[in-house]
């Protein structure tokens, strides 16, 4: 966190100051653990363990806060009798469809009821409407917790062998450590100290990433660290307003506020659309009002309720169009033109020569940044040009570079990872060309509405028809973002008055909003985000910085942190609580509760929409609301995390059969090359990939500053002296590091940072790689990228980035071919790596479908 | 008013690095990676004026779990001491003392000479090579003229950097450093805070919290500015002088006898 998020540091340090103890777990020493109290170097890729380590701590010595969990968690949930863990199954659970390579979720469910999920794939449903199913809420809770099918008993078997044994047989973490590590987040955990987890991309770029962020998530609710002040999950986002740009989306399977996008095979029409995926409990009963708002946001006066919204002008997925997903298709053809704006994938993501194959199957491309990148000059500057592998003249891609204005130069909102929105102003007019997103956006679409304007083809009419006036201003026509503001928050559709808050819209089209959950960031026609009080002049909550989503509140579930009766845990960790005077919730922050139900609210049987939210209910999102332990629907690769290798590893996972993540996505190609599953002898290091202070990731903005470029100006790799040793690698020196995919040079950093790690008897080495560097800019080298395959968690589909394996040798790497875009790069008996792969019995994976194994695209095709 | 910096043990991000040379304008030092921990920039010099150290020692740090090792991160600055040794080296009045207690070379006055370099016993200052000039930290006087505090105290993220009142900044580590001592690490320590800790430069007004001897960080035990011996180098010059002279007189006056 220090390395890469140094400003939100600060609150570490001075929590640090305050007397908090800080514990850094990373397989190498880094700024973090220079001020962390206590250090732990861990294998790369084995956190469940660790993680579920601590699970079965808490469990075996009676550590959880008992009443948090009993009263609002799922812990006392009755699981139906078809489920089987992977105890039972050697490393899978029941519901495994070998012909679909995917999960079929019935037996994970409540007994006698379907569950929703608030958030994943809500499409596992079985295919009934959703307001058929009655009430979420499990049918029976055990509050014993000693019921042999309740998830407390389950998630007690599920981590029954997840010892301090295996954690330092795994993990390489010594027992005396993790049992330090265990013991402290224990004993500042409860009613009076909470404890909170942050976690970036080390826990995410893995193919099972989700799974370890859901781990962490159970410590938290049996230790009750959910909804209170001090407690949390923070997910440490990778950029300015990244978190922004999930919210209002730049993913693909997502609308605004977390709406999911239709999908072809399910929603056909806007009334399916909602049965599939509004809940029958909890707040997501409201889902048909943010759909409708956001549906005139978008049509305006042609979104009617004759025409159900305009529900088909919005286009349908017909299968997964995550990013190596659609780069595989793009090198098949598929795809024939691409927008990349402020990305650099070939430096930033995944097997870069792979990338670049891609995009010369492209009929154009337009790229937008501030400088030219190694993405929108891959037909010049790419290591396969310089090799004369490809020629210049050969590439037919027509590449368009538009030059983009930094946030000084334009309005705009950040969204920081606590959902905080602040407004930054122009300081400067933007120079030459250059140009905000906003203003390339508006104007791409008012000269698309331009060129369609006569046009009678009804499938022209979702451009003729979006509701597309933002006002301009000054001499480049810059499209006002507070406008933009403004729409985002919502209005009465008929005086254009702004929404206060989320509860006032409705389904009849009466109100307009472009995104639910930032509803009330244009309160009163004010923009909220501007606001800058300063921290010494309010209280502690400073619920007067800057505005955060949903409805200002500073946490979320914080009804939490009152105990059922509505009472604060603890005098010291006292957030919000049940006024009984005044019948209603209050606190130092907004309560996340229906503001007036007492918490002796019961629902009635036949309850309907938010009534169905019991006064002890504060995870509200979820249709039971309950927080999920056990997670009954929603994910793709099982309701409990459980540790399956990396695609990549040195050892065969000590706990399972099934190896690897049976659900995951694999790219079975000729240009994505895959090691032995484990213990290649070709590839006997773990790598793991890293960001550094001084550059910011595919390094697009900080390569061509002298003053970043002079603190870190080359390529580097970290390794021990005992790997040094053993390789012959001296210090400053050069090392070449190689992979199926690729192979690159980096200077030789050499420090005991990272240390050898004893695994199962064996001294392993770890090797660290930043990613900043590519062939553009003032500093230049090779991308730790390039060596990474196509293979991703199946949930999110995010690319395996921090635990692969690799060899390393001394010396600068040859200068002839170096990427296996064109045949193997490692000679290798046919179909040994596949055979390695995966042990039974998840063995016979049949490839051809999205979200499992990719071979070639096809068209059209579904997921 | 005197107003210095108290630096402590930071979490090494170079952002002071960076908003000194931005707010400046001081060119780079060259893309050259060095194998030296993190540390690329390597030392103060003309055209770096705060530079973060970075030391990977095979000791444990008081308090910290998790083996035999600690990393220190120190942000290294112009001390302006009490006692500055370029300014009492500077021939030509270019370095001048300012309202605000810090050192200041004033660069339409200072003629290149060098004296300064070899007068400043942490080798802060230095000359550029394009202009011959010297140049160090400003202490931000054109931003203290305008009540800003310098730029890489502002930067800081995490407070590693005040900036104030020396008077005030030396009660602040004093608690600091009582806090630090309560937690366990006894080896805190602060650095040229006064005159009676590092009598040879008659105290600094950017002054360090450090975990370790001087040395590891690259700082000089007991720094004095060279002008101090002037005296006693006179004295002695006058005695050697006299001594030689007897000693001439003496051997005319035995050749004679």
């Amino acid at each position: 966190m220090a390395e890469c998020h140094p400003v939100g540091f600060q609150w570490v340090m001075e929590a640090k100051r305050r007397g908090a103890t800080i514990i850094h777990v990373d397989p190498r020493f880094t700024r973090t653990s220079a001020v962390a109290d206590i250090h732990v170097s861990i294998r790369a890729g084995t956190d469940i363990v660790f993680l579920g380590g601590i699970i079965h701590y808490i469990l075996e010595n009676e550590r959880y806060f008992r009443e948090y969990v009993t009263a609002y968690t799922n812990a006392g949930a009755i699981i139906t009798g078809d489920f089987k863990d992977t105890e039972d199954l050697d490393g899978l659970f029941s519901g495994w469809n070998s012909e679909k390579n995917q999960y079929e979720v019935e037996s994970w469910a409540y007994e006698g009821k379907e569950p929703t999920p608030a958030a994943g794939a809500r499409e596992q449903a079985t295919g009934e409407p959703r307001s058929e199913r009655g009430q979420s809420r499990a049918e029976r809770m055990d509050p014993t917790l000693q019921h042999p099918r309740c998830v407390f008993q389950i998630l007690r078997r599920h981590y029954s062998r997840y010892t301090p044994e295996m954690v330092e047989e795994t993990c390489g973490v010594p027992r005396d450590l993790f049992l330090k590590v265990a013991k402290t987040l224990c004993d500042n955990s409860g009613r009076e100290r909470t404890s909170a987890f942050c976690y970036a991309v080390g826990w995410t770029q893995h193919s099972v990433g989700v799974q370890y962020i859901r781990t962490a998530a159970i410590i938290q609710q049996l230790l009750g660290n959910m909804g209170r002040p001090g407690g949390g999950i923070m997910a440490l986002r990778g950029h300015a307003s990244i978190q922004g740009s999930t919210d209002i989306p730049t993913l693909y399977n997502l609308l605004p506020g977390y709406l999911p996008m239709p999908k072809a095979s399910h929603d056909g029409s806007f009334e399916k659309y909602i049965e599939n995926n509004r809940a029958h409990g909890g707040w997501w009963t409201e889902f048909p009002k943010y759909m409708v708002s956001l549906l005139k946001a978008y049509f305006g006066e042609y979104a009617t309720k004759e025409n159900d919204w305009a529900y088909d002008y919005l286009p349908h997925l017909t299968g997964d169009h995550s990013h190596m997903t659609t780069y595989a298709a793009m090198a098949d053809g598929a795809v024939k033109g691409y927008f990349i704006m402020g990305e650099n994938p070939v430096v930033g993501s995944m097997n870069g020569s792979f990338q670049r194959e891609a995009m010369r199957q492209l009929d154009w491309l337009v790229v937008r940044d501030f400088a030219p990148t190694e993405t929108s000059e891959f037909w010049k500057t790419a290591p396969e040009i310089e090799r004369g592998e490809v020629r210049t003249e050969e590439i037919a891609t027509e590449v368009f570079f538009f030059p983009a204005a930094a946030h000084t130069e334009k309005d705009g909102s950040f969204t920081n990872t606590q959902r905080l929105l602040q407004w930054h102003h122009k300081a400067i007019e933007p120079p030459g060309d250059c140009r905000s997103e906003l203003h390339f956006m508006y104007h791409l679409g008012r000269r698309l509405q331009e060129l369609y304007r006569n046009s009678t083809d009804p499938k022209d009419r979702p451009i003729q028809h979006l509701t597309w006036d933002y006002p301009v201003k000054g001499a480049i026509q810059e499209p006002d973002a507070e406008a933009v503001l403004r729409e985002i928050n919502g209005f009465e559709t008929a005086t254009g008055k702004p929404l206060p808050d989320y509860t006032q819209m409705k389904d009849d089209g009466s109100t307009t909003c472009g995104c639910w959950i930032y509803t009330g960031c244009y309160k009163d026609g004010r923009n909220q985000p501007a606001r800058r009080k300063p921290g010494g002049e309010q209280d502690w909550v400073a619920s007067e910085w800057g505005w955060a989503w949903p409805h200002n509140r500073r946490i979320l579930y914080n009804r939490a942190s009152a105990d059922p009766q509505g009472k604060p845990w603890s005098e010291r960790k006292k957030y919000v609580w049940w006024d009984e005077a005044k019948g209603e919730w209050t606190g130092f922050d907004e309560p996340d509760f229906i503001k007036k139900r007492p918490p002796s609210y019961r629902p009635a049987e036949d309850a309907k929409g938010i009534d169905t939210i019991s006064g002890i209910d504060p995870f509200i999102m979820n249709a039971d609301g309950k927080s999920w332990i056990f997670a009954p629907q929603g994910l793709q690769d099982g309701p409990l995390p459980t540790h399956y290798e990396p695609q990549e590893s040195l050892f065969r996972n000590p706990l399972y059969g099934q190896q690897c993540n049976p659900a995951r996505m694999e790219w079975m190609r000729r240009e994505n090359p895959y090691h032995r599953a484990w213990n290649d002898p070709a590839f006997p290091y773990i790598v793991t990939t890293y960001r550094l202070t001084e550059h910011h990731t595919a390094g697009g903005m900080t390569r061509w500053l002298s003053w970043l470029s002079e603190l870190q100006p080359e390529m580097f790799c970290e390794i021990s002296p005992e790997l040094a040793e053993e390789k012959g690698l001296s210090n400053g020196g050069w090392a070449t590091i190689t992979t199926a995919r690729a192979e690159i040079e980096a200077r030789v950093l050499v420090t005991s940072r990272l240390k050898p790690l004893r695994v199962r008897g064996r001294l392993i080495h770890q090797i660290g790689l930043p990613y900043h560097w590519g062939s553009k800019g003032l500093v230049r080298g090779d991308s730790a990228n390039e060596l990474i395959s196509f293979v991703a968690d199946p949930n999110v589909s995010i690319q395996e980035s921090k635990a692969f394996t690799a060899n390393i040798e001394p010396g600068r790497r040859a200068r002839g071919r170096r990427a296996p875009t064109s045949g193997p790069l490692v000679s290798r008996v046919e179909g040994e790596a596949g055979q390695w792969r995966d042990l039974p019995p998840a063995r016979h994976k049949q490839p051809g479908k999205h979200g499992v194994v990719t071979i070639r695209t096809m068209r059209g095709e579904e997921t | 008013m005197p107003t210095g910096f108290f630096t402590t043990v930071c979490i090494g991000c170079k952002v002071c690095e960076v908003a000194c040379k931005q707010w400046n304008q001081l060119p780079d030092d060259g893309f050259t990676f060095t194998g030296m921990s993190y540390d690329n920039s390597v030392d103060l010099g003309a055209s770096t004026w705060r530079h973060v150290e970075f030391v990977e020692r095979p000791v444990p740090l008081s308090g910290q779990t998790g083996g035999n090792f600690s990393w220190l991160m120190l942000s290294d600055v112009c001390k302006h001491c009490q006692r500055a040794g370029c300014l009492e080296n500077c021939p030509t009045g270019a370095i001048i003392r300012t309202e605000f207690d810090s050192v200041y070379v004033q660069p339409d006055v200072c003629n290149g000479c060098g004296y300064c370099v070899v007068g400043c016993p942490f080798g802060v200052i230095d000359r550029l090579e394009s202009d011959g000039r010297a140049w160090k930290c400003t202490l931000c006087y054109d931003r203290q003229k305008d009540q800003m505090e310098p730029a890489c105290a502002k930067a800081c993220p995490t407070d590693s950097i005040l900036f104030g009142e020396v008077a005030e900044l030396r009660a602040k580590a004093g608690e600091r450093l009582e806090q630090l001592h309560a937690r366990g690490v006894k080896e805190a320590y602060l650095y040229g805070a006064d005159a009676a800790g590092q009598p040879g430069t008659g105290g600094l007004n950017a002054f360090f919290l450090l975990v370790d001897r001087p040395e590891v960080y690259n700082l000089p035990p007991d720094p004095v500015a060279p002008a101090k011996y002037v005296k006693e180098s006179w004295a002695s010059l006058a005695m050697a002088s006299a001594g030689l002279l007897l000693a001439a007189i003496g051997a005319v006056w035995s050749a004679r006898t």
